[in-house]
């Protein structure tokens, strides 16, 4: 990276931190609410591991993976709605008027996603463990969930910055939500893949790559050290940021017409 | 291909035309040259094409046909080599309102180049000069509509350019904000040798601070020269009166349509303009007089901008807008 470009991220990526910072609106409910629902889930579905073949005795531990997934769905609507306001307010073409190139705005935006990605994560893991979940893959365990966290964060917080692009309205990425929270409630978010006896629903979270993504983080919670899940995990979440940056950087040039 | 620039150009347009889809011509074949140093008036009421002319002149916009050069450079060949030229304030400040201004000062001065030891310096510089040095660690969503202003003009002056383009910079701010915003500009021009494109819906912005005035309206040039030269070419006074009482008013517009056409007016008064120039007035007042018609306020207006608006469109400024449909300008920076 040549020293422009190197300025241009670091001032964007400064911004984009500061702005996460300064809005508790984005940061709480993206702590709170997955934290809620930890809760909620691993009181009222601990009987679920009594079902023969359950890899734990501990549903808090099955459970703490969800969290991980549902803070990285906050960071496609904190993305997307802090670009979709930048475009709104005209804050894009003051942008497209210096030298600034696509790729350090996309670099620079996604830098508040990894802050709060590396929050997330560290929050959700650090009450889990005090709740009384298990990290059977240690302290270096705890490295890699964090990690896979802020790089699930980035790879959806790029989709956020695609459909901001894409539609230029805050209430058009917002409304993405959702449809992300389907892909997560159609994964093995409440039960392991083998223990999924309907049909269909097996079928859908077979084929779902969040179903995936819980599974790397559940290895390093249950089993320890699992290369092959962490492998899919990582190579998924990897596959997921590119093809959102493909798709973000092509939405930016029809984006920024500028000549 | 590039072309060199030469020192002192300003702006040059040729046939220049905008078409959205499924839209009319926003900008229809205008031309117009800017000379270095000048500051120009684009006046015209919402929806004319100022705000599309100002996009494609700062290249944000890609024309439909026809050429401009701005300060040398071809604003679809040499789009960067443009945009290092000039600076803009577009028709909203844009400013992050998490921000405060010496952050929007740190991340604009870094984006346009300038090196680190420099960056604070000209970020000092520029605030003290638009008066916000005690504001300048502040956030800006809790400026006000003139700070904001001001803040969006020292932004796009951190990399000094030789061209500003200024779209509205005063809708909706007081008197005293748009006059000390009216003084920064002019100093810009007289003292900076800044060449400014100033678009604007107020007249007397464009009677202030612009030495040549275009008149544009639904995407054509409808009248240039400097503001002297286009009341001249008018050359009628207007009289204004107001009936002492109300009722009276439709007697008192009709006899004042006698001695011309009629012309904008406060809500409860008429005005015409004066076919046989001041020398009618005498004759107004005893048409009057002879009608029984009891005046409360009589006015005798020197030919402004929007008589040559009028005399040129048919309609009123001030009321022209009412007319028209906005610019289509978030279809022009979404344009596929």
């Amino acid at each position: 990276m040549n020293g422009g470009l190197r300025v241009q991220v670091g001032q964007l990526a400064r911004r984009s931190i500061l702005r996460t910072l300064r809005q508790p609106a984005q940061i709480v409910p993206a702590l709170i609410f997955p934290l809620f629902l930890l809760a909620v889930n691993s009181g009222g579905l601990k009987d679920a591991t009594n079902l023969p073949g359950f890899p734990t005795d501990s549903y808090l531990t099955f459970a703490l993976a969800v969290p991980f997934m549902q803070g990285a769905l906050f960071s496609v609507m904190n993305a997307g709605t802090d670009l979709a306001r930048d475009i709104e307010t005209g804050f894009l073409n003051r942008l497209a008027l210096t030298p600034l190139r696509g790729a350090a705005l996309l670099s620079g935006l996604l830098a508040g996603a990894v802050v709060l990605g590396l929050v997330q994560a560290v929050t959700y893991l650090t009450v889990g463990l005090i709740a009384g979940a298990e990290l059977a893959a240690g302290v270096g365990g705890a490295l890699v969930i964090v990690a896979l966290s802020v790089l699930i964060t980035v790879g959806f917080g790029s989709i956020g910055l695609f459909a901001a692009l894409r539609t230029g309205s805050g209430e058009a990425v917002q409304s993405l939500f959702p449809v992300f929270f389907v892909f997560l409630f159609l994964s093995s978010m409440a039960l392991p893949l083998e223990l999924l006896q309907t049909d269909w629903f097996h079928a859908i979270a077979s084929v779902n790559p969040v179903s995936y993504l819980l599974q790397a983080f559940r290895s390093l919670l249950i089993e320890g050290w699992n290369a092959a899940d962490l492998a899919l995990g990582f190579g998924i979440a990897a596959v997921v940021l590119a093809v959102g940056m493909v798709a973000a950087s092509g939405a930016l040039k029809t984006r920024l017409v500028r000549t | 291909m590039a072309i060199g620039r030469r020192d002192g150009d300003g702006i040059e347009v040729e046939g220049l035309v905008r078409e959205f889809k499924n839209g009319p011509r926003a900008v229809d074949a205008i031309d117009l040259r800017v000379e270095a140093g000048e500051i120009y008036g684009f006046l015209g009421p919402n929806g004319a094409g100022k705000s599309t002319t100002v996009l494609m002149l700062t290249t944000l916009l890609p024309p439909t046909a026809g050429t401009a050069r701005v300060a040398g450079y071809d604003i679809v060949s040499d789009g960067p080599l443009v945009r290092s030229s000039i600076g803009a304030a577009l028709q909203e400040a844009a400013l992050d309102p998490l921000l405060s201004a010496s952050e929007h000062m740190r991340l604009q001065t870094a984006l346009h180049g300038l090196p680190k030891a420099e960056r604070v310096e000209r970020s000092r510089e520029l605030l003290e000069r638009v008066g916000l040095s005690q504001a300048a660690d502040r956030r800006v969503g809790g400026y006000s509509g003139g700070m904001k202003r001001r803040l969006d003009l020292a932004l796009a002056l951190v990399h000094r350019p030789q061209i500003l383009f200024l779209d509205e910079p005063t809708t909706g701010l007081d008197i005293q904000s748009r006059t000390a915003l009216w003084d920064e500009v002019a100093r810009l021009a007289t003292e900076d040798g800044v060449t400014v494109f100033l678009t604007t819906q107020y007249l007397e912005e464009a009677d202030a601070l612009a030495g040549r005035v275009g008149i544009i309206d639904h995407g054509h040039i409808v009248a240039e020269g400097t503001p002297a030269e286009l009341k001249a070419e008018i050359g009628r006074p207007t009289v204004e009166a107001t009936p002492r009482e109300p009722g009276e008013l439709g007697r008192l517009a009709a006899v004042l349509e006698r001695f011309g056409p009629s012309a904008g007016a406060s809500p409860r008064g008429a005005a015409a303009r004066l076919e046989g120039g001041e020398a009618q007035l005498a004759e107004v007042v005893r048409a009057l007089d002879s009608e029984g018609i009891a005046i409360e306020r009589l006015q005798l207006h020197a030919p402004s901008l929007d008589d040559v608006f009028l005399a040129k469109t048919g309609r009123s400024l001030e009321g022209a807008e009412d007319d028209e449909e906005a610019e289509p300008e978030a279809e022009a920076v979404s344009a596929a």
